[in-house]
């Protein structure tokens, strides 16, 4: 008893990070926090591959001739840039590594409720990472990563098959993250915990995981379908054996497009965490975010076709795709403007989360009005398959979910390890990653409506200019991603130690120490009061 | 050092595409701006003093009501305004002239119903509407024009069709728009529109091998079609003359337009869809035996022989050249001719 009541910062307290040491106490965990940290090591690892390929293709695109390397080589790079980010990092990024981490800890539970499963869809995740990469190490994949027929089952000779595989195997790893993510929120809230006291970061992943849930199977069958025609010949989408290639579109988007709401939904979750802290007061509108990301889920299932404007398909059936495609955005509109509204009268503070936040609702909101530019008819006929389409989805999937990952990875950082990254460098890469992003995208939307089509390797000599500001954008965006890196490692080591609660935030993962122990709580927390009760908070302390 | 921000319009649909465009971005600058402003006055003004915690504001219906209800009456803007360009698109008028593009690994080939052939080059009069049958060899292609502000896919298996009435002469960009394998980056080419003139002069230059219909009248009978399918009498097979456009009636009961598709559908797959009173596997598959653009010579070549192509009867080559400049006016001559060939 006496070392407990020592000073804390000297003898260490037990946590989930001490409880056990050596290699098989970590591949073997059943725990939520560890097996969290296992998908934080595997994506970046992924996202840093996903990174070499995109810096590749900016250095290719410097020059308008295609003189660094051949096309099928540059073809590789940017299908293998699409695989890899979309499928074994944006996919996975916020739900396995913070919302793994989070969400029992949010609502009051000692794991998640299949610890053993989610350990799986690790061992999934990481299977098909390697048929992944296999595929890159053989030779490569040059389809793109739509997949589109028949080039793929017919026309390309690279490993298609492999590369499906893993992105096939790697959807089964979301499906029992979604699984276990709506069975937890539904069975594993601590007493008083209701739905309508739910942190808002639940309800983002409770709508995601709906998405994987129903939407990845869909994926699964459409990329069985392609091993089936390619490597048996069954005519499902190549013409000349009797298939119908705009089949494969309609059941590729029909996953692909939900999947960008599984990609966004839960970077949307983390904001209006941090907006909240930042601004020490409730959140504006809560049924309302709640709400819309419900709405997300619902509507993104209904507005595939919005990829497919120029495919031939019916005017009405474009109509119909148009018109929801509007539709769709209203939800996410009203998450900015409450956003918005939860900081008026706050109290707001800057700290690297923050920025990330304003960072956030500045470049997501950019990528949402031009997809509006897109679900219209008329101009998606001019923009589509250009540069503008290129810039458009990575302002959301970059400028949006990527952005609110490194705002919640710095939030919760201090939670996770226990120490608190460098503020000063958290800040300072934070602006170079707004700076570098703007650099890099913007000059694409200017080239898009030019009419430079996406997937060029040589491009005509007048667009040189704009592609060189992307490529030194791409460069400083980089830095800007490898910064952090280099100081949340340094932290581990020499970061301060954080404290339970270094933001003085609301929150059932707040009232644990840092970092947590194996269980999360010593006992079953009651919950008595709503969510982001800061005022509450403080009325305690002055009574 | 060149740096375009803003492409060249050459027809009444990109300038109108220009507009929505433009409209799209003040609307969205105005949106930004308002959300931007907002966040950083509250940021400047609400900056955190002290320890001092502010009450909550749980939310208002009022304004959340507002603030979906306003911006999604705008996007019903640009949803009628994109949808009405959208129509106008998808509606050639009848009187268009025809030019036929097969897309292949990785070029264009293009074909004029006066028999002239070119690669990756189209030539296109200003002033008169032009009409493109889009075809694939292979795998799905996009034939993408900048400067008229539009593209379709080029999807093996069926044709689409897509068109423009050019309005200014110069050498424009092609591009292929669909990620096509290895070459996709160098299936391009150029559009030059040129005036009506220019463009005569330019028809009688090429050396051409007679027209598309001879082409595909020679085709046919190379290929043998001829001794079962005869023009003006009954042979083994279906008469041709009067076939095209007109309505077929099917052994199982149905009927089809024998349009482009039909026809390519019974060179290719000719048991699918059997011609009441006749039998199936009677003709062979010519699946393999022929080139797209060969297929698209044998239809032109069929649509020759349509009623409406005996003396007298106003066709495409002799109706004449819409003066359509304007969006207005081109949507008067589609309403005016009916929207059906």
């Amino acid at each position: 008893m006496s070392t407990v009541l020592q000073a804390p910062e000297t003898i260490e307290t037990p946590n989930y990070l001490n409880a056990e040491y050596g290699w098989k106490s970590w591949l073997f965990t059943t725990d939520h926090k560890r097996i969290a940290v296992l998908y934080l090591i595997s994506i970046s690892a992924m996202f840093a591959l996903g990174g070499i390929f995109a810096m590749l293709i900016r250095l290719e695109l410097l020059t308008p001739q295609g003189d660094l390397v051949t096309s099928d080589t540059y073809n590789k790079f940017f299908t293998m840039h699409g695989v890899v980010m979309i499928f074994f990092f944006l996919v996975p990024s916020i739900p396995a590594t913070l919302g793994n981490f989070l969400i029992p800890m949010m609502i009051g539970a000692k794991d998640l409720a299949f610890p053993r499963i989610n350990l799986l869809s690790w061992y999934i995740y990481v299977a098909g990472a390697i048929f992944a990469l296999a595929s890159i190490v053989m030779g490569g994949v040059d389809t793109g990563w739509t997949f589109y027929t028949p080039f793929s089952t017919t026309y390309s000779n690279t490993f298609v098959i492999t590369a499906a595989t893993g992105v096939f195997i790697a959807g089964f790893s979301s499906i029992l993250t979604g699984l276990n993510f709506i069975v937890t929120v539904h069975k594993m809230r601590a007493p008083g915990m209701t739905w309508g006291r739910l942190p808002l970061f639940v309800w983002a992943n409770y709508a995601t995981a709906l998405i994987q849930v129903l939407g990845t199977p869909v994926l699964a069958i459409t990329l069985a379908l392609i091993a089936l025609e390619r490597g048996f010949h069954i005519g499902i989408f190549d013409p000349a054996i009797g298939g119908d290639p705009i089949l494969f579109q309609h059941m590729f988007w029909f996953y692909s497009h939900p999947a960008v709401y599984i990609m966004i939904l839960p970077g949307m979750g983390v904001i209006s965490e941090l907006v909240t802290c930042f601004s020490r007061k409730g959140i504006f509108g809560y049924s309302f975010i709640a709400g819309s990301s419900l709405g997300i889920a619902i509507i993104g299932f209904l507005v595939w076709g919005h990829h497919m404007f120029v495919t031939g398909m019916s005017m009405y059936a474009g109509l119909y795709f148009s018109l929801l495609s509007m539709f769709v955005a209203v939800p996410s509109a009203i998450k900015v403007f409450n956003w918005t509204a939860t900081m008026y009268r706050g109290s707001i503070s800057y700290e690297t989360p923050m920025l990330y936040v304003f960072g956030f609702i500045g470049l997501f909101t950019i990528g949402g009005l031009t997809g509006l530019f897109l679900a219209t008819l008329g101009v998606d006929v001019h923009v589509t398959d250009t540069y503008f389409v290129v810039a458009h989805f990575h302002y959301v999937m970059v400028g949006g979910m990527v952005v609110a990952y490194l705002g919640g990875l710095h939030f919760w950082w201090p939670k996770i390890t226990g120490k608190m990254y460098p503020e000063g460098w958290g800040k300072f890469s934070a602006l170079l990653v707004f700076v570098g992003f703007n650099l890099t995208f913007f000059p694409q939307f200017i080239l898009g409506y030019l009419g430079q089509p996406r997937r060029y390797h040589a491009y005509a000599p007048e667009f040189q200019v704009l592609n060189v500001m992307s490529t030194a954008g791409a460069s400083v965006l980089g830095l800007g991603f490898l910064i952090p890196l280099i100081y949340f490692l340094w932290s581990l080591r020499y970061g301060k130690a954080a404290g339970n609660n270094p933001w003085g935030a609301k929150g059932l993962e707040w009232t644990t120490q840092s970092p947590p122990t194996t269980f999360n709580f010593d006992e079953t927390p009651i919950v008595t009061e709503e969510a982001y009760a800061y005022a509450k908070h403080e009325e305690a302390h002055v009574g | 050092m060149q740096l375009p921000l803003w492409p060249e319009a050459a027809s009444a649909v990109a300038t109108e595409v220009d507009h929505l465009y433009i409209y799209l971005t003040l609307v969205s600058v105005v949106m930004s701006v308002l959300i931007f402003g907002t966040i950083f006055i509250f940021a400047i003004k609400y900056r955190r003093r002290g320890d001092e915690v502010p009450q909550p504001i749980h939310g208002s219906l009022r304004l959340e009501i507002t603030w979906s209800v306003i911006p999604f009456l705008i996007m019903l803007t640009f949803f009628w305004w994109g949808a009405k360009i959208f129509f106008l698109n998808a509606t050639p008028p009848p009187n268009a002239m025809d030019v036929y593009v097969v897309g292949k690994q990785w070029m264009w080939k293009l074909q004029y119903p006066g028999g002239q052939r070119e690669i990756n080059e189209l030539h296109v009069p200003i002033g008169r509407p032009v009409k493109l049958t889009l075809a694939s060899e292979d795998v799905i292609h996009s034939f993408f024009i900048p400067a008229l502000r539009i593209k379709h896919d080029v999807v093996p298996g069926h044709y689409d069709t897509m068109w423009f009435t050019a309005n200014k002469t110069g050498r424009y960009h092609l591009f292929c728009a669909e990620y096509c394998g290895t070459e996709h980056s160098g299936m391009v080419g150029w559009v030059t529109i040129m005036t009506p003139a220019d463009y005569q002069n330019w028809l009688a230059g090429g050396g051409s091998s007679g027209t598309m219909a001879q082409q595909g009248e020679r085709l046919f009978e190379q290929l043998g079609c001829s001794g079962c399918h005869l023009v003006d009498r009954q042979g083994r097979g279906p008469m041709l003359r009067g076939v095209y456009g007109s309505r077929v009636q099917l052994t199982n009961g149905q009927t089809v337009t024998a349009d482009d598709a039909y026809v390519r559908e019974s060179i290719l797959n000719p048991n699918t869809k059997i011609a009441a009173g006749y039998h199936a596997d009677v003709m062979p598959s010519f699946q393999g035996q022929i080139s797209e653009e060969g297929i698209l010579q044998l239809i032109v070549y069929i649509k020759s022989l349509a009623i409406s192509n005996t003396p007298g009867a106003p066709t495409a080559a002799l109706h004449p050249a819409a003066p359509a400049q304007t969006i207005s006016a081109v949507r008067r001559t589609i309403q005016q001719d009916g929207g059906t060939q």
